[in-house]
């Protein structure tokens, strides 16, 4: 999925035009706003009822779960410009889970600093060249504190995780926003549903 | 020694650690909100614990979801199991698993492979 936006508004008519023009693609959830705990586990119990109702294998819902808890869990945990002003923005973001014909999609984007975005794309890309072998031994390391990324309770982790489980890359753009330094980091996660 | 007993939420593992019985468990989902606030009074009930530990130590885990940062916080449970196994004392992990989830089985064998002490995976139908 290509992502040609320059704000929240236009990612959210990006995703509501794709929407419209594919016949196979379907939006879940679709939300803007700040992602807390109580909403993570609304958006949660929402999809795996969903998931039920298609009569999705286990395998898939179990994925669909945990890249959604790991993703909006980021969100609240890591999401936000720099500075105080941007007090308001902490823990703020889009989500949306959509569904095309072999595959789920969970996204995720939020505000964050130049710097940060910066960390994070090494990581990915990183994270992304990497096979499962690799995989496994970047997150033995991870585990075991060799990387300790935050106190807030390593996002590193869960990126690692998502790419085993998923067994796809994960794609993300930056988008500038044009203020002060910070950015709009964007995350597509694909989780495969063909069996 | 403390027991401590939490029952399981929908986000929060049920936990029984019970020295006097000799009863150490862990189970269901664990997707806290805030994982250090949580799991800080079983870290620090290892950590005494390990100070006087029983002869034998049997830790029963059968959990149906953890995200990563749980899974951090189940290595520092282990290792805090491990340094108990150091000292000669018998330690062993019960590491049970949907029989049909591979997943959950592969983490058991990854942190047996990540830890010095013995562990048992035991498959159970949902």
């Amino acid at each position: 999925m290509e992502f040609k936006i320059n704000t929240v508004q236009g990612f959210l008519n990006h995703v509501y035009r794709f929407y419209k023009s594919q016949k196979n693609f379907e939006i879940n959830i679709l939300y803007e706003g700040k992602i807390t705990h109580q909403i993570t586990k609304a958006f949660i119990s929402l999809t795996e009822a969903d998931l039920e109702d298609k009569e999705e294998p286990d395998e898939v819902r179990r994925k669909i779960f945990h890249v959604m808890v790991e993703s909006l869990q980021n969100i609240t945990k890591h999401a936000g410009p720099d500075g105080e002003t941007g007090e308001t923005e902490k823990g703020r973001g889009i989500f949306v889970v959509s569904k095309e014909e072999n595959c789920y999609r969970v996204i995720t984007g939020s505000i964050t600093s130049a710097e940060n975005a910066d960390k994070l794309s090494k990581m990915l890309q990183k994270i992304n060249a990497l096979d499962a072998a690799g995989l496994k031994e970047m997150y033995k390391q991870q585990i075991r504190g060799g990387g300790k990324l935050s106190e807030k309770g390593g996002a590193g982790l869960g990126f690692i995780d998502i790419a085993r489980k998923t067994e796809n890359p994960l794609d993300f753009s930056i988008q500038e926003i044009g203020e002060d330094g910070n950015v709009f980091f964007i995350i597509a996660i694909k989780i495969n549903n063909n069996k | 020694m403390e027991v401590i007993k939490i029952i399981e939420t929908d986000d929060t593992p049920g936990v029984i650690l019970d020295k006097e019985n000799n009863n150490f468990e862990i189970w269901g989902r664990s997707l806290p909100e805030d994982v250090n606030s949580f799991f800080e009074p079983i870290i620090s009930w290892f950590e005494e614990y390990a100070e006087n530990p029983n002869d034998k130590t049997v830790l029963n885990v059968k959990m149906s979801y953890f995200n990563t940062a749980s899974s951090k916080i189940l290595l520092d449970i282990f290792v805090a199991l491990e340094d108990i196994f150091e000292t000669g004392k018998d330690v062993l992990v019960k590491w049970f698993y949907p029989a049909d989830e591979d997943d959950m089985k592969e983490a058991g064998e990854e942190y047996e492979e990540m830890i010095e002490i013995p562990f048992e995976h035991i498959a159970y139908n949902k």
